[in-house]
């Protein structure tokens, strides 16, 4: 199964998107890569390293970011990991775990789930 | 430069991050997540711990690995960017014992180039660029005409300065201050500054 990891500036927001997509996403991993070691704001690039090798699995793992330097660190630690199935990926955050890990669970692969991802872009609320 | 004299710069870019971290942090509170003094000073905290594994190194790897420490420990944007740059400067100064300006000169272009692609960013978006830019354009031209190595740095600091005061007249269009947008006018770049200040800790021990 395509697991995910949630790379954000807080430990707490990367816990419980990472919460709320286990109801609808059961068997499907998805790590929180939150804040810094001390638990303050920011991103680690060692939380976001250990996060991927935590979830992953042959079939792959799907990165999503906020922004900034989430983006950015976790940018740096996959140029280390070029040979490995790891995309990160651009979309929103909470909308894109949810619809993602739901899509792992029903067993699509990697880049199908990729790809839907990105397209839709942001989905209309209303 | 040889690697003796490396050392002591990198000590005193620490030394500047440590003594201006209030100061970039409270720039960084107006504009940003508050946080660019504290994360300069924590990834050159760690810098400082690491001196004597970075003084068994070659230049150009203590170079990159202060780029790398840079990433794992600073916890912000600058750590990527800073990171970034060190680590493409220290590249290009590979199996080079003594660093001459024209290398430096070279190493700081691979820097910039490397900041760009890491950010997405161009000149004139309120970012370290407009200080970086600017001030290796100065340095080119005063080395040009003079080939004076004190002169020249201090015509790129010059310029990182004025690159400063730029970034208080245009909106941010890139990072956190962004979502400021015409709001972050009459504000320095705190990336931009903290730039300036390592540079002028590289120029006080050439």
């Amino acid at each position: 199964m395509v697991n995910f990891v949630i790379v954000s500036h807080s430990r707490l927001l990367a816990e419980s998107v990472a919460d709320l997509t286990k109801p609808m996403a059961a068997g499907v991993k998805v790590i929180p890569a939150g804040g810094l070691e001390d638990g303050s704001f920011g991103t680690s690039y060692q939380i976001i390293t250990d996060a991927i090798e935590k979830a992953y699995t042959g079939e792959g793992v799907l990165v999503l970011m906020d922004m900034g330097s989430a983006v950015m660190t976790a940018e740096m630690v996959l140029e280390t990991m070029e040979d490995r199935k790891v995309k990160m990926v651009d979309c929103p955050l909470v909308e894109g775990a949810v619809a993602g890990t739901i899509a792992a669970a029903g067993g699509l692969d990697m880049e199908t789930i990729y790809r839907d991802l990105t397209d839709s872009g942001y989905v209309n609320k209303f | 430069m040889n690697k003796e004299k490396l050392i002591l710069v990198i000590d005193q870019m620490a030394d500047a991050m440590e003594s201006q971290k209030e100061y970039l942090t409270e720039l960084d509170n107006s504009i940003g997540d508050g946080d660019h003094g504290i994360n300069m000073a924590r990834g050159f905290g760690e810098v400082n711990k690491k001196r004597d594994a970075l003084l068994k190194m070659e230049a150009g790897d203590m170079i990159k690995n202060l780029g790398m420490i840079l990433v794992a420990t600073v916890g912000g944007a600058s750590g990527p960017l800073y990171g970034t740059a060190f680590m493409k400067a220290g590249t290009y100064l590979k199996g080079k014992e003594d660093i001459t300006f024209d290398d430096f000169l070279e190493s700081f272009q691979c820097a910039i180039d490397g900041v760009m692609a890491r950010g997405k960013a161009v000149e004139g978006e309120k970012t370290m660029l407009d200080a970086m830019m600017p001030a290796k354009r100065a340095m080119e031209k005063e080395w040009k005409i003079t080939g004076d190595v004190k002169k020249s740095l201090e015509a790129g600091i010059a310029a990182a300065k004025a690159g400063v005061e730029f970034t208080k007249r245009i909106a941010a269009t890139k990072g956190r201050a962004s979502y400021l947008g015409e709001r972050s006018i009459g504000h320095q770049d705190p990336g931009a500054t903290s730039f300036t200040f390592l540079l002028e800790a590289i120029a006080s021990r050439i």
